[in-house]
């Protein structure tokens, strides 16, 4: 039966993740904004928390118990509302709190979710509760991750990197780097695969540290890899080279997208949330009887940022419960994220001109919201790339066809 | 009149019955032939009510009150288990599979004719009939089919029927919020009045009359008004395209009712009084739309609908805004469909259009923003089936469908360039829709 509320199960769970999000993240929020570099020290116990919450719950900080469909031998025609669903879910609450600070939670990086993803026993067992980054985009490849330069040579019973990477969110503070390189530049995208490297690996050299326009809580470092020799068993996944690798590869972002959709969603919401409560205190409320258009221009611009952002936290629940029956989802993925994205950068720079001064003003996190939102519809794909994904599943069209 | 309810069956065994005749019809039938044949009867008495500026309404059938309960019947809310769930269950899903069957197989085809022309072909109707669209929000204890999930059911049908034409999917749905209306704020007496006629084969044609002829109409603030008489309502003013006007048997009148507040009225097509005047429209050209006008209409005390509560006229309103978007979902999804092909086949510079992303990332877009008025569309009517307030969610899946809705028609033209601007592709004919169904309140129900 269609039914698009969020199950009371999982009320226990936003109410958690809403608490971290108010009594943690928030009043640090600005802080960390202002320190950039500076490490947020108060994550740690809250990590420590979210660790042993993981074990019984479905707190799942920002996905990085990875993504794996697993099959728990529950009838195939039930309706399913389980991990990726509830992710999703504490994901959005936490963002309300902070996008930067969850960036920079330890051990909950993008690296730990393709550990948990495609590691094998041994390697999960060598790297598992240890803090991962991950490392793809180079000065020459961003969107086109299949061109990176960054090659890995076999030596004996180890891997050799070499290459420069950029843009590696948490770089400086993992254990682990996941790097992705080339075995062989010539056979291109089916020769890429993800190595794991220890932080000091003394071939993984720091070159610098970003300074950014938003989420600048989370630390985003430049790597040199210079004769970066890591054991044979680094390379995760299989090490053959084929097609289909890189393709598991990039399924695993078909997961991941609805995981920073949700981010883009939960800046949303607090931006909303704050301008609806500052413009009651200029007077304006929103009528959800009267038409929009017989109402203030500012109500009415309020009920359009509001309506698109309930379509941005619609298609991203679908994407989650797809995933969660084991519907094949790579198209609502990027349509979420492709939403979602756009319309954290238009509503919250929406809400700064509403609130005008004090959307501006530091005195408030609206222009800090503003400006944390742009990444959300950069990293992990573009707004374009999602455009060129979804065009691509609805047009039937290959990547050479349509590019 | 009178009509036969198959009391022996169970709710669903009749629910199933109407999908299955739905279903079988469509497998094969003289339809399309006895279609040729009446439709140029259809016409006569079209241009018949065309040439006369004001018509005055149809004499119309006799309502009677039948068996009355003590009170009044009501659908149950859903019993959902309360997991967030997209697939409908087997219900809905059979309404929405024998809908769009319908709607591929009987109204695309008849879409443009009826854009032309101004008028349904009346075997759509009646088959429409058939498929139960008329009777979704009759309660089951008054030979309805649903016991529960209206809401959602009728906004699956919604959009399968917009689908195949939105104009159409008005003409048809149109009567079926009259009796919506009634079955959930109607008193026993209204219900037992009107209802059994919403449940038979022949199914009168019947309005929810609301928008009015003006700039920034708002339901909340009405210009009709209900003035007390007597133990009478007087009603006045003027309501805009009404769904085949012309051949209303009864009408539910929105109006500022005097000392109510704004409220629904049933108003008879007998009733002296009413007159209609032609509405032609941008959109919408199948529903015959008409302009009723009220002038010193006369209806007894009891005719205000149900106690005349404020909430069950906001509920209508939001449920009318929800049924809407349903068809501009409908109507959004047949532009998507329409174009891939299109742009795929059409070559130029040496290459499919479509290879360009300049054309594709338009797709993108109308494939996303068609998705999000869906979804938005779903949880207002779920929320609806549930018992939960749902002005909020309305309020948002129209916003959604009058804005992205009205970008996906334009769309849908700009990405067939000239082509779409020409009668022999139905995009043009979307784009007006589309325009329609977010500038309409009332009239549907869902």
């Amino acid at each position: 039966m269609i039914n698009l509320e969020i199950p009371k199960k999982y009320k226990p769970l936003a109410i958690q993740a809403n608490q971290v999000a108010t009594e943690v993240f928030r009043p640090i929020s600005r802080k960390y904004d202002e320190a950039e570099h500076a490490y947020p020290k108060e994550l740690d116990m809250l990590a420590s928390l979210i660790d042993g919450m993981n074990e019984g719950s479905d707190l799942g900080g920002a996905g990085a118990a990875g993504v794996r469909r697993s099959s728990n031998g529950s009838d195939p025609g039930e309706n399913r509302n389980g991990s990726n669903l509830s992710t999703v879910l504490g994901i959005i609450e936490l963002c309300w709190g902070d996008v930067g600070l969850l960036l920079s939670m330890p051990r909950q990086g993008l690296g730990n979710s393709a550990i948990a993803s495609v590691a094998t026993e041994e390697q999960l067992e060598r790297y598992g509760g240890r803090w991962a980054a991950m490392a793809i985009t180079e000065p020459e490849a961003g969107s086109d991750s299949a061109a990176i330069r960054t090659t890995a040579e076999r030596d004996g019973d180890e891997y050799v990197l070499d290459g420069e990477k950029i843009f590696v969110t948490s770089g400086d503070r993992a254990d682990l780097i996941v790097v992705w390189a080339t075995l062989d530049r010539s056979k291109g995208r089916a020769a890429i695969k993800s190595f794991i490297v220890e932080r000091d690996n003394p071939g993984l050299k720091l070159d610098r540290l970003e300074h950014k326009l938003g989420i600048r809580a989370s630390d985003t470092a430049n790597f040199i890899l210079q004769d970066c020799r890591v054991p044979k068993e680094a390379l995760l996944g299989d090490p053959e080279v084929k097609e289909k690798g890189f393709a598991g590869v990039m399924e695993t972002f078909d997961n991941t997208r609805p995981l920073v959709a949700a981010m883009a969603v939960g800046v949303t919401r607090a931006a909303l949330e704050e301008t609806r409560r500052q413009l009651a205190s200029a007077g304006v409320e929103v009528d959800y009887d009267t038409p929009a258009l017989s109402q203030s221009a500012a109500a009415a611009r309020f009920l359009e940022m509001e309506a698109d952002y309930e379509a941005a936290w619609l298609l991203t629940l679908q994407a989650a419960w797809m995933a969660d029956n084991s519907k094949p989802n790579s198209l609502q993925a990027s349509m979420a994220k492709a939403k979602a994205g756009r319309t954290c950068v238009d509503v919250t720079l929406g809400c700064v001109e509403l609130c005008g001064a004090v959307g501006l003003g530091e005195s408030e996190l609206l222009e800090k919201w503003a400006r944390d939102s742009k990444i959300l519809d950069i990293f992990e794909g573009t707004q374009q790339i999602q455009l060129l994904i979804v065009a691509r599943q609805l047009l039937g069209k290959s990547s050479a066809e349509l590019r | 009149m009178t009509t036969t309810i198959d009391t022996d069956k169970g709710v669903a065994e009749r629910a199933m019955g109407i999908g299955l005749r739905g279903l079988n019809w469509l497998a094969g039938s003289d339809l399309l032939d006895r279609i040729r044949i009446r439709k140029g009867v259809e016409r006569a008495l079209f241009q018949g009510t065309k040439q006369g500026f004001r018509t005055a309404t149809v004499a119309g059938r006799t309502f009677k009150a039948a068996q009355q309960l003590g009170k009044p019947a009501r659908q149950s809310r859903s019993r959902s288990k309360g997991l967030f769930d997209l697939t409908p269950d087997d219900e809905q899903a059979m309404f929405q599979e024998a809908g769009r069957a319908f709607a591929a197989e009987k109204i695309r085809p008849a879409a443009k004719a009826a854009d032309d022309e101004r008028v349904t072909p009346p075997e759509i109707l009646a088959q429409a009939t058939e498929l139960g669209v008329a009777m979704l929000g009759v309660p089951a204890e008054l030979g309805g089919v649903m016991e529960e999930g209206a809401a959602t059911a009728a906004t699956l049908i919604g959009e399968a029927l917009a689908h195949g034409d939105m104009g159409i999917a008005y003409a048809a749905l149109a009567p079926g919020a009259v009796a919506t209306a009634i079955g959930l704020w109607g008193s026993a007496e209204q219900e037992a009045t009107y209802l059994p006629s919403f449940t038979g084969e022949d199914v009168p044609a019947a309005a929810l009359a609301m928008i009015e002829p003006r700039p920034l109409f708002d339901p909340l603030a009405l210009k009709t008004t209900a003035r007390r008489d007597g133990g009478d309502w007087v009603l006045d003013g003027a309501k805009s395209l009404v769904a085949r006007a012309t051949q209303c048997e009864l009408f539910l009148v929105a109006a500022e009712a005097e000392g109510v507040g704004p409220a629904l009225f049933v108003v008879e097509s007998g009733t002296k009084g009413l007159a209609i005047e032609d509405e032609p429209a941008m959109g919408l050209r199948p529903a015959a739309t008409g302009r009723l006008i009220l002038e010193g209409a006369r209806v007894p005390a009891t005719a205000i609908l149900g106690d005349g509560a404020r909430s069950d006229y906001l509920e209508c309103v939001a449920r009318a805004r929800i049924a809407w978007s349903s068809l501009a979902v409908g109507t959004a999804g047949a532009v998507l469909d329409y174009v891939i092909p299109y742009v795929n086949e059409r070559q130029a510079f040496g290459e499919p259009i479509s290879n360009r992303q300049g054309v594709a990332f338009g797709v993108s877009d109308i494939g996303i923003e068609a998705n999000g008025m869906r979804l938005a569309t779903y949880r207002a009517a779920s929320r609806a089936d549930r018992g939960d307030d749902f002005a909020r969610e309305a309020a948002i899946a129209r916003r959604l469908c009058a804005e992205k809705g009205m970008k996906i028609g334009s769309d849908g033209v700009q990405l067939l360039g000239g082509h779409g601007f020409v009668k022999e592709h139905p995009v043009e004919r979307w784009y007006r829709d589309l325009r329609s169904a977010g500038v309409m309140e009332g009239a549907l129900l869902v």
